[in-house]
């Protein structure tokens, strides 16, 4: 069994899949990977099915021990990562001998990386998941963020049939992601919006607000939600709201004008009234946001909303997504 | 419930994955047994590509698979499923019956409530565990019951400034709610007592102790009997 050693945790790092859909009536959000498109490339690096569960760090990486090896890959932001002390290349497979030691350290890019390993971790699925969700302590390992001192475990349920012929071959051949491709998925800070479903509540001014303005990300910033500090929202007509559920990406007008985007270890259900909410195709640009960043709101329709995951979609089953180093 | 031409049905965007379907405006015990109704059907009958669904008080979140299907497409399937809704046959009730201790460390807000309301604290406890409740609706976090409603002497609302950190079992009251928190989370609501049951545990069938359409019943017991009904 091929395991990692877990010699320092960083500042919060979580076993992660695709999330458990399907198990909002019991008031379960999905949780999984804050961005998807991240893990299923870097899954995808190490030969796995693109939803085997990863490490998802957060500002500040791990110091993990490989005693067996593994092939693994480092995708999402960059976290200056070294292997025995050599620079590492995101988006880009390695082999890691028995042994060795990988070390991350501060971003310099976004909010997180993904450390994805052939085979994947193995953990005690809950509701079919491996997904932490750090607020009921459910998933992942043993519910909760990595410490110092935890080993985990690789399995093979992970791997792609299709990849044995790449562990064959490819043992020592790297791949890495096509830079044209990589290119078009890399995450945005003009967050692209649909109406949401209280839209009609607010003014023209307030519109001019939301779509105006820039908005930066505040400290209050987690798999839960983000909250958005910047010009104030002309309240509503909030009198009338009735709770109701609440989907992933909503952007929710709270008490004071400031707008929460409501994120992967959402709360089901909520009272707020929702101005806007983030297209799908613009959803792992959110768990690429830090406190401070400066973002904006752009307004789209259904249509263009469907079209921008569509185009993504393609992007990322495309088959020269994934290419060997030469 | 309404027979079949009278329900009516309001459909909103909720974003370019979610839909969602209101049974009127306002909290009724009409609209929220049309939204279990619905539920009902969409676990007997799933719909392909409809991925999750988050029922509330008088509405229903169906979030789908975006490349599966357009709005209005799946509008008009989910129509042809509200057009039976009168035929749906629920399951009869359970009645949950749930020991809570009041007061003291437990209940640190039924002291506050009581004075609010001019009654005594153990009349607050009285008005409290004399009704039978509605679990309109599970969400916030896993297991978390919106019941409803609350005799009218006792109708209260949330804390200004909700607490960091309230204790798992904790039982509260917000508006004409009441609820008992199955994790330590963050709360608005004022807290009455503390329950000895643990509302979810992923080593039971069903999960959560409480499900959409139960009938709840709250049972006063001493700190003894806390005790004795605490998990090892």
């Amino acid at each position: 069994m091929t395991v990692i050693e877990v010699l320092a945790p960083g500042l919060l790092t979580t076993v992660q899949d695709l999330g458990r859909e399907g198990f909002g009536p019991m008031g379960v959000s999905p949780s999984g990977a804050a961005d998807s498109i991240a893990l299923r490339i870097g899954n995808r690096l190490v030969g796995n099915t693109e939803g085997a569960a990863a490490l998802e760090m957060t500002l500040l990486g791990g110091v993990f021990l490989f005693p067996k090896g593994a092939l693994a890959a480092l995708t999402g932001s960059d976290f200056g990562a070294t292997l025995d002390g050599a620079d590492l290349p995101p988006w880009t497979s390695f082999k890691v001998k028995p042994g060795q030691t990988l070390r991350l350290g501060p971003t310099r890019s976004g909010a997180r990386c993904y450390l994805c390993t052939q085979g994947g971790i193995t953990v005690k699925p809950f509701l079919g998941s491996a997904s932490t969700h750090l607020l009921s302590g459910l998933g992942g390992y043993e519910g909760r963020a990595l410490r110092k001192g935890d080993v985990l475990k690789m399995g093979d349920a992970g791997i792609a049939a299709c990849s044995y012929s790449s562990r064959a071959l490819g043992a020592n051949r790297s791949k890495k992601v096509t830079p044209k491709i990589l290119e078009r998925l890399l995450p945005r800070k003009i967050l692209r919006v649909t109406a949401g479903p209280q839209s009609g509540w607010f003014s023209q001014v307030a519109e001019s607000v939301l779509y105006g303005g820039t908005y930066h990300v505040s400290e209050e910033a987690n798999r839960m939600g983000l909250r958005l500090h910047g010009p104030a929202l002309p309240e509503g007509a909030h009198g009338g709201m009735i709770s109701e559920g609440v989907s992933l990406g909503a952007v929710q007008i709270a008490a004071g004008g400031m707008p929460i985007i409501l994120f992967v270890e959402q709360q089901t259900t909520g009272g707020y009234a929702k101005m806007a909410n983030v297209i799908s195709a613009d959803f792992s640009s959110l768990g690429q946001l830090r406190p401070r960043d400066r973002i904006r709101f752009e307004r789209v329709t259904f249509e263009t909303a469907r079209k921008l995951l569509m185009e993504q979609e393609t992007l990322l089953t495309a088959k020269d997504l994934i290419v060997e180093t030469t | 419930m309404p027979t079949k031409k009278s329900v009516k049905a309001r459909f909103e965007r909720a974003s370019d994955q979610s839909l969602l379907i209101y049974f009127g405006e306002q909290i009724t015990l009409e609209a929220n047994e049309c939204v279990r109704r619905l539920l009902h059907l969409l676990e007997q009958e799933p719909v392909r590509g409809v991925r999750n669904l988050h029922p509330a008080y008088c509405s229903l979140l169906i979030k789908f698979e975006a490349f599966e299907w357009r709005h209005e497409e799946l509008e008009r399937r989910l129509r042809k499923y509200i057009g039976r809704l009168s035929k749906v046959k629920l399951a009869e009730p359970r009645l949950m019956e749930i020991p809570v201790c009041y007061g003291g460390e437990f209940g640190p807000d039924l002291d506050e409530v009581a004075a609010m309301h001019g009654l005594t604290p153990n009349r607050v406890i009285e008005l409290h565990t004399s009704t039978t409740y509605l679990v309109y609706f599970l969400g916030f976090v896993p297991g978390f019951a919106y019941l409803g409603e609350l005799p009218r002497e006792l109708v209260t609302p949330r804390l200004l400034s909700p607490r960091r950190k309230v204790p798992a079992g904790s039982v509260g009251i917000a508006g004409n709610q009441t609820g008992v928190y199955p994790f330590e989370t963050p709360g608005g609501w004022r807290l009455l007592g503390r329950s000895p049951l643990e509302m979810f545990r992923t080593d039971r069938d069903g999960l959560s102790l409480l499900t959409i359409g139960d009938r709840v019943r709250f049972l006063p017991v001493s700190r003894e009997r806390f005790a004795e009904l605490q998990p090892a």
